[in-house]
């Protein structure tokens, strides 16, 4: 708005229909009206002053003043700030006047300071500090600009809730304390069916039966996929733990150790931790012959839940007996207090099979209880405090991080058997999936994180991409990789 | 109101200007976004929806300083009141809204209510307060977290009261400057001004 006033005054300049207003006479007006008064015959002088305003014009676009009879000057000013002009000039040809000494300062001072110093005495009122509370940012931006914040729009991102493939998987034991499926780094999804154990390639959509039990009434407890995605582990009902080299689909070893049947198994490096039905948790190192190097004892009943986080430093178990237990990584040297807990929480009122660490965030646990606590707890391993409980409504019966929105997967049996995708950490429900008709048993993400698979005690496996990122974020990401190399040589003359 | 409904008093137009000016503070602190717009609660004033603040040290602030310009402009002593926001880390000025005062200094002496409509000031008033409120479309953000001072012209030789000090102006350097509307209540005339930091100067 200031700058209207600019070119207003320039406008008016311009017009050459009126003399220029609010410019006090200009000097060589003055001069010339001088000189006419002292000698008219003159004429070459007030010539000379006209012609030399008609001097090239250097920026002809700036509004500077074109009209050579009015403006003759010595020297060119391409822009005259007309206000300063104004008060300068009457400031100049006033300096004469001795009465007007003291008009003249306080004009002065009226510029320079923008108010009359001497007339007028600041104050403000002391004390405290007034200041916004702390930490307060000002975020108008957010008030007041049209584009949404990034956390509204994923809000709105479309999760199917239909699953994406369905497999069909006969047999398959409705048990709650197995794991019958696990989706290893190369993309082979390995499920046990009774006593199969089939691959289903995602890439390729093909099944391979990898195994098969010898005696019918064995049956196959849980898998595990090594980091690699080469080995597969398999922990059977007559307490062995089988380990299979999937490439040649040729099996290993075989090591017995346990005493009840495998229920969970769990790979950190080359350790495999293994639980049973006895309660008992056993380290096995898979390179040497004596394979088992320790135990953990803690569990009176069934250990159904093992995982080992992410950094690889603890092992977190969870039984039937509702206790969920922390575990330090025991080093190859293996002490003997390091068949203690670092952490025991009896808080689940259930049988604790759903285990799952943050990815993104070190230390923290989520616990889902059984048909009796259908409570998924947050925990903190290094404070050792619940940090959040939230009641689902069923029987939970696996937990899965989704790291690509921040997202909690819960997998439910009774009475819901559905499927939750919870918001973390504000536990709000993103959707609920509802595609299977009996208790799903397990839940488990594929290696890229955009798809997640489900099993169920209605013999099915569905495969929902509930996860996938923003394609067009994806194509961004690239471009910003290859190099572009526009036609640059056109330009070149 | 206290003034009567024929006329304008000095008392009554004192009144008037003060109590504007504390709705104009708190306007100009909830638009810029100095406090927290959760701690501002919505009023009807002058027939528009205005916001008050609801933290109560910062209403013990306003409330003192609006008292003091009231007897201030009762006695036609007080010239301009500038609000000046600084941001909080640099204690550099960004904004300064300044509302010249001139007062009439003949309602001291005679006491005869001079004839304006209430209604009139009122509609003035108002157009000030929603020239401020769209005066966000064009000034720059505030990005980082400000503090705002209550800056108060007087005359030279006004006695200065208990826990009132004197400062500097707060000039901005290389400021745009925008004139807004004035009201007049026929007594005192009140006309503002924002000045802000040019942002390509920072």
């Amino acid at each position: 708005m200031a700058h209207f006033g600019y070119e207003n005054d320039i406008h008016s300049i311009l017009k050459l229909d009126m003399p220029i207003t609010n410019v006090p006479m200009a000097r060589w007006q003055r001069k010339a009206s001088s000189s006419n008064a002292s000698s008219g015959l003159s004429p070459g002088k007030s010539a000379n002053v006209s012609s030399t305003s008609k001097t090239p014009s250097k920026t002809p676009g700036k509004g500077k003043k074109q009209t050579p009879s009015k403006m003759g000057g010595d020297r060119f000013i391409p822009v005259r700030n007309s206000k300063r002009m104004d008060m300068a000039s009457f400031l100049l040809s006033k300096e004469n006047e001795p009465d007007n000494q003291t008009t003249s300062s306080k004009a002065m001072s009226v510029i320079l300071n923008g108010y009359d110093i001497d007339d007028a005495k600041i104050l403000h009122l002391g004390g405290k500090p007034l200041n916004a509370p702390e930490g307060y940012q000002n975020n108008l931006k957010v008030l007041y600009s049209q584009t949404t914040t990034p956390s509204s729009t994923k809000k709105t991102r479309y999760i199917s809730s239909t699953p994406d493939k369905v497999l069909d998987a006969p047999e398959i034991r409705n048990d709650f304390y197995l794991n019958l499926i696990d989706w290893s780094s190369r993309n082979m999804l390995a499920v046990a069916l009774h006593n199969n154990v089939y691959l289903w390639d995602a890439n390729k959509g093909d099944v391979i039966l990898l195994m098969k039990l010898e005696s019918e009434e064995d049956y196959i407890c849980s898998v595990s996929w090594t980091k690699e995605g080469n080995y597969l582990a398999i922990g059977t009902s007559d307490c062995k733990v089988q380990l299979w080299d999937v490439e040649n689909q040729k099996r290993l070893r075989s090591m017995a150790s346990h005493t009840a049947r495998v229920t969970s198994l769990c790979w950190n490096d080359h350790i495999l931790s293994s639980g049973s039905r006895s309660g008992h948790i056993h380290h096995h190192d898979v390179r040497l012959a004596q394979h088992h190097r320790f135990t953990l004892t803690t569990h009176s009943q069934e250990v159904c839940g093992l995982k080992w986080s992410p950094d690889g430093r603890y092992l977190a178990s969870g039984g039937n007996d509702n206790l969920v237990c922390v575990w330090p990584r025991v080093s190859d040297g293996g002490l003997g207090n390091e068949n203690q807990p670092v952490r025991c929480w009896s808080e689940h009122q259930g049988a604790v099979k759903a285990l799952a660490w943050c990815p993104w965030q070190s230390n923290i646990l989520a616990s889902g209880g059984g048909t009796s606590d259908r409570h998924i707890r947050i925990w903190n391993v290094n404070s050792g405090s619940c940090i959040s409980s939230i009641d689902s409504q069923s029987q939970v019966s696996s937990l899965v991080f989704a790291p690509n929105y921040k997202e909690l997967v819960s997998a439910h049996g009774y009475a819901h058997n559905n499927v939750v995708v919870w918001k973390y950490p504000s536990f709000t429900k993103v959707a609920e999936l509802s595609g299977h008709g009996d208790r799903v048993l397990s839940v488990i993400l594929s290696p890229d994180n955009s798809a997640m698979a489900t099993v169920a005690g209605d013999e099915t496996i569905q495969i929902w991409n509930s996860f996938e990122v923003d394609p067009v974020k994806k194509k961004a990401m690239d471009r910003m990789v290859k190099p572009t190399t526009t036609g640059l040589h056109h330009s070149i003359r | 109101m206290t003034s009567t409904l024929k006329g304008i008093t000095l008392k009554g137009s004192a009144e008037m200007v003060a109590e504007f000016f504390s709705f104009g503070i708190n306007s100009i602190l909830y638009q810029r976004g100095i406090y927290p717009p959760e701690s501002f609660s919505r009023v009807t004033h002058y027939d528009m929806s205005l916001q008050l603040t609801t933290d109560s040290k910062l209403k013990n602030y306003l409330s003192d300083v609006v008292s003091q310009l009231k007897e201030w402009l009762f006695e036609c002593t007080v010239q301009r009141l500038v609000l000046v926001i600084t941001c909080l880390e640099t204690n550099e000025v960004l904004e300064r809204w300044q509302f010249d005062i001139e007062c009439d200094k003949s309602a001291k002496e005679s006491s005869v209510p001079r004839e304006k409509s209430l209604k009139t000031i009122q509609d003035e008033i108002r157009s000030v307060i929603r020239q401020v409120t769209a005066t966000v479309t064009f000034l720059p953000l505030l990005e980082t977290p400000c503090a705002f001072d209550l800056l108060v012209y007087t005359d030279k030789d006004l006695v200065v009261p208990e826990k009132w000090e004197e400062s500097g102006p707060q000039i901005i350097s290389q400021s745009e400057e925008v004139p807004l509307r004035s009201f007049t209540t026929s007594i005192h005339k009140v006309s503002s001004m924002v000045a802000y930091k040019r942002a390509d100067s920072v």
